[in-house]
């Protein structure tokens, strides 16, 4: 089907009070824009509304100034509602230079807030930006609210006591302009002049300095003569079930639920990886967590990096390597041989924009294929999406869970929206979760490596160090009755059927495939996976909100799929499958289940917006109207 | 250990899998050699663990009945690292070649090395690619003729002693596959150093190959064509000791002179220059050096890792404490 965008028609600015915002800071990769969203992202979670952001970052770590290439942006949505989006349209847009005005005014609303530093508008930094004639004179701007500032120079002024000199000074500009944007929605500043000076704790100065920055910005705000239509807007809290709350982004909830994973099978993790963007963070947060059983390798390679993984679930630990496209694709050949000699892997994937280098910073779900099919061989591992960032720490936990008990590489597929992406999490109960203990083999008694689990069909671990349980294992196929090797052709028949059966048989241990919005049968599903879950989540629930007869289904088990999940889609009239992908999905379960399901494809680099999969549910209802 | 060990013998070392060794491999001499030697370092057989890549010689952990990985090609040192780091009481042995170990997995092999990871490195370098039926090696001399070069390889080899020491490997040395008691010397030597120990076996191929190191074999001639390296010792070779090795101190090259010359070297395993000199010694002009070349004491990475986790986890991480870490909000 093709893409479209539907405009969700919302003014949100007209009224003091709001149900819900999309504000949007953007500005040169040097300029601070990701860490003014995360600190006005704490004060908006302390406030109580609901959110999601979104970091858009370039893959340039400092691109030249001013370069609309080097434009790094943060979106938040946050509101009243459930917000599972970072938002379509900006209500707000904060621009430091003429080069981030270009890359994003056209996606702010009509009336919309534009928030700009008019010191940055220099003849240089628009002739970078490619702007002809300055857009703040010449009326291209009329549609929105202006609110034209020189940040540059009020900085200077609220820093002056400081004697910091111009660039250090100007490097405060974030701050103020949060100061600003926190008055706006009345939000709180202690929290991020607690984390200036924590960041700057060696540097006291500076802390003082992005302190008086950001209560500069603040009382402008309060003080200053806005312009008509510009003041205070009230975001109520959302209505939420009670509980002690925290943000959280998907890199951070997947690493942390690798560590429940590894409590609740009471076993240690080895997490061995290779730095790769966007998947390095995952890295960057285990390595801190070596106070559980958790020891990090950062390997020389993508290929060591599995490999040392495997070694260390060989040896009795769990092996879990971490990648994005690319990387994944270099340790094809290592997850393979877990699956031959039946050892336990958690392959992380973060998958980015490709193929080849692509687009590193951007997000995409084009590694399906590859998870399911990318082996030599006859290779079945389980592949399981997670939906939400914090949905990362389930289906870690899971991940972990289907890896010991089946004795199976497992594929954890994230992407670079999940990863980056955050917002409020009520912190689970851990002893809520049902542990799944490891039990190595110790039994030296007739022990041989073939011997296995009836019901799972899993091969024992019996781990270096136990006596009497001395064995080889290897990737030439090994005799199903002694684990030796063997090159007769039944025996080959009947361990490829055995590899296919185990993994077949993990969907008797999964739940059954539920819909998570909407009614078991009707006319329209929307069926995804991974990381459109809130994007279709928000178009379902608007269509719903019209009376339109849609729900919405998402995957997380991606192979083997939920054994009702055929059953599920035949009872409704049409299915519509939303990818970040060319329809990698949608064909699987069109051969699987012979059923006429639609593609909606995007591979833009950027998430799904409510307004195009709302476009798609509408020409879908349109047409199966005009069929019946 | 506390407990008293039972008495292993080679027998025990010996698995019940058939050897497949082509006859006359050299493979089979050194296969006999580790499992005689294996009881001599009076461990438990459980913590022992051979892992190996592919090729002829990969084939090796097989027939050893000790735990055993038969993993990819040339990634037995990533594999073994991880066992290491997995469970650092394991004695963990990499078997592999001269494609594996320095074509295909040269990656692994030098990062292995200046890791240091405490394990023993294995190489039979035969030359030649066996497995594959007989192709040219990045260790075979230049024109070296096989189905892939029928006109002559043109490909320059590496030596892989000097790869070794180049990439900081802590403890390198050479033996010959059929020389039981020389290898069993240097492997001991060689288990004993704390980091990776490099070895570096003479092996013969005796299908693709075969006698390319009959001139430091061959009983007859080998003294003239062979250096044995002792620490402290001069470097001195022939039937009746008669020549020995000195530098030549205007080309900083090594040469032969009468074994009665006041400049003779000594050899000192610790100095690293005269190790790399001594790791390229070939013929016409100079023998072969056998024995450890190089020694060096050096952190591991797994000592370091151990002691950043005991250190990291004398206060044991609570979920609960994690879960709840950073800004945190109440609703009621």
């Amino acid at each position: 089907m093709e893409l479209v965008e539907e405009n969700l028609d919302e003014h949100h600015l007209d009224e003091k009070e709001v149900v819900d915002v999309v504000v949007r800071f953007a500005g040169d990769s040097g300029d601070g824009m990701q860490l003014t969203g995360n600190n006005f992202t704490e004060a908006t979670a302390l406030y109580g509304n609901d959110l999601s952001t979104f970091p858009d970052f370039p893959a340039e770590i400092r691109a030249p100034v001013g370069a609309t290439f080097g434009v790094s942006a943060f979106q938040i949505y946050f509101g009243a509602n459930d917000v599972t989006t970072a938002g379509d349209a900006l209500d707000v847009l904060v621009v430091m230079n003429p080069a981030a005005l270009i890359t994003n005014v056209d996606n702010l609303v009509d009336g919309g807030l534009l928030i700009v530093d008019s010191g940055a508008f220099t003849a240089k930094n628009l002739t970078k930006a490619k702007y002809q004639v300055n857009p703040l004179e010449d009326g291209s701007l009329d549609k929105f609210r202006v609110l034209e500032i020189d940040i540059t120079k009020q900085v200077l002024a609220a820093v002056a006591e400081f004697n910091l000199g111009h660039k250090t000074g100007v490097r405060s500009k974030n701050m103020w302009t949060l100061g600003l944007v926190l008055w706006l929605f009345d939000r709180d500043r202690a929290g991020t002049i607690e984390s200036l000076k924590t960041k700057f704790a060696s540097k006291p100065v500076i802390a003082s300095a992005n302190i008086a920055a950001l209560n500069a910005g603040h009382a402008y705000g309060e003080t200053a003569e806005l312009p008509a239509g510009i003041h205070v807007y009230k975001v109520p809290k959302a209505k939420v079930s009670p509980g002690t709350y925290r943000n959280i982004t998907g890199t951070n909830a997947l690493a942390w639920g690798l560590v429940a994973g590894s409590e609740l099978a009471n076993i240690e993790m080895l997490f061995a990886s290779y730095p790769i963007t966007p998947a390095s963070n995952l890295l960057h947060e285990l390595v801190r967590h070596r106070d559980f059983g958790i020891n990090t390798f950062q390997a020389e390679d993508e290929i060591a990096a599995v490999c040392a993984a495997i070694g260390a679930s060989f040896a009795g630990s769990l092996g879990v390597t971490s990648s994005a496209g690319p990387g994944i694709a270099l340790k094809s050949e290592g997850i393979a041989l877990a699956c031959a000699t039946e050892l336990p892997l958690l392959v992380v994937n973060t998958q980015r924009g490709g193929p080849s280098t692509g687009l590193p910073t951007k997000t995409e779900q084009s590694d399906l294929n590859m998870a399911l099919y990318g082996r030599h061989g006859d290779t079945p591992m389980p592949v399981i999406a997670s939906s939400t960032p914090t949905d990362c720490f389930d289906a870690a936990i899971e991940a972990v869970r289907l890896a010991t008990k089946y004795m199976t590489p497992v594929m954890l597929l994230s992407d670079g929206y999940l990863a980056n992406a955050a917002e409020p999490w009520k912190i689970p109960d851990l002893s809520e979760f049902e542990p799944f203990p490891v039990q190595h083999y110790t039994k030296a008694e007739d022990f041989k490596p073939s011997i296995r689990n009836e019901d799972t069909l899993a091969r024992v671990w019996a781990k270096p160090g136990t006596a009497g349980l001395e064995h080889r294992i290897g990737g030439i196929e090994r005799s199903f009755d002694t684990g030796d090797i063997s090159y007769d052709p039944a025996n080959h028949q009947k361990m490829t059927d055995l590899r296919q059966a185990k993994i077949a048989g993990i969907a008797n241990d999964i739940p059954l495939q539920e819909v998570c919005l909407g009614h078991k049968t009707g006319k329209l599903a929307v069926v995804g996976w991974g990381s459109t879950f809130g994007a279709i989540h928000q178009a379902v629930k608007r269509a719903r909100a019209e009376g339109l007869d849609v729900s919405h289904i998402q995957v997380r088990y991606l192979s083997p799929l939920p054994r009702n999940l055929g059953q599920l889609l035949k009872s409704f009239d049409s299915i519509l499958v939303p990818e970040m992908n060319t329809g990698q999905f949608v064909r699987l379960i069109r051969s699987e289940y012979l059923i006429d399901a639609e593609a909606l494809n995007k591979v833009a680099g950027q998430p799904f917006k409510i307004g195009e999969i709302l476009a798609a549910i509408h020409a879908k209802i349109a047409t199966s109207g005009s069929n019946s | 250990m506390n407990q008293a060990l039972p008495k292993l013998t080679v027998k025990d070392y010996a698995s019940d899998q058939e050897v497949r060794w082509c006859p006359g491999c050299g493979d089979y001499a050194i296969l006999k050699t580790i499992q005689k030697l294996m009881p001599t370092f009076e461990q438990p057989k459980e913590n022992q663990v051979f892992i190996s890549g592919i090729g002829c010689s990969s084939r090796f952990p097989y027939y050893m009945n000790t735990f055993g990985f038969h993993t990819i090609h040339g990634r037995a040192p990533a594999v073994a690292t991880g066992v290491k780091l997995a469970n650092p009481e394991l004695d963990v042995w990499v078997i592999t070649g001269d494609g594996d170990g320095f074509s295909i997995g040269g990656n692994h092999m030098l990062h292995v090395l200046r890791r240091n990871v405490d394990l023993q490195i294995l190489l039979f370098n035969n030359e030649i690619y066996g497995l594959t039926k007989g192709q040219y090696s990045p260790t075979s001399p230049p024109g070296t003729r096989s189905p892939s070069s029928p006109t002559g390889s043109i490909d320059l080899p590496l030596a892989p002693c000097e790869v070794a020491i180049g990439s900081g490997g802590t403890f390198i040395a050479r033996t010959i596959d059929t020389q039981a008691k020389h290898l069993a010397a240097v492997v001991t030597r060689g288990h004993e150093h704390r980091g990776t120990s490099f070895i570096e076996i003479l092996q013969n191929c005796p299908i693709y190959n075969d006698g390319i190191f009959n001139q430091v074999t061959d009983k007859k001639i080998a003294a003239d064509f062979k250096v044995e390296l002792v620490h402290g010792e001069p470097i001195v070779f022939g039937k009746e000791r008669e020549r020995g090795i000195r530098l030549n101190h205007d080309s900083l090259k090594l040469e032969v002179v009468e074994a009665t010359s006041d400049d003779v070297l000594i050899h000192n395993e610790t100095n690293k220059v005269l190790a790399t000199l001594l790791a390229t010694m070939k013929g016409p002009d100079l023998p072969v050096a056998v024995g450890v070349i190089y020694h060096e004491e050096k952190a591991s990475y797994v000592d370091d890792s151990q002691q950043q986790l005991i250190s990291i986890r004398k206060a044991k991480g609570s979920m609960t404490e994690l879960l709840h870490s950073g800004h945190t909000w109440e609703v009621e």
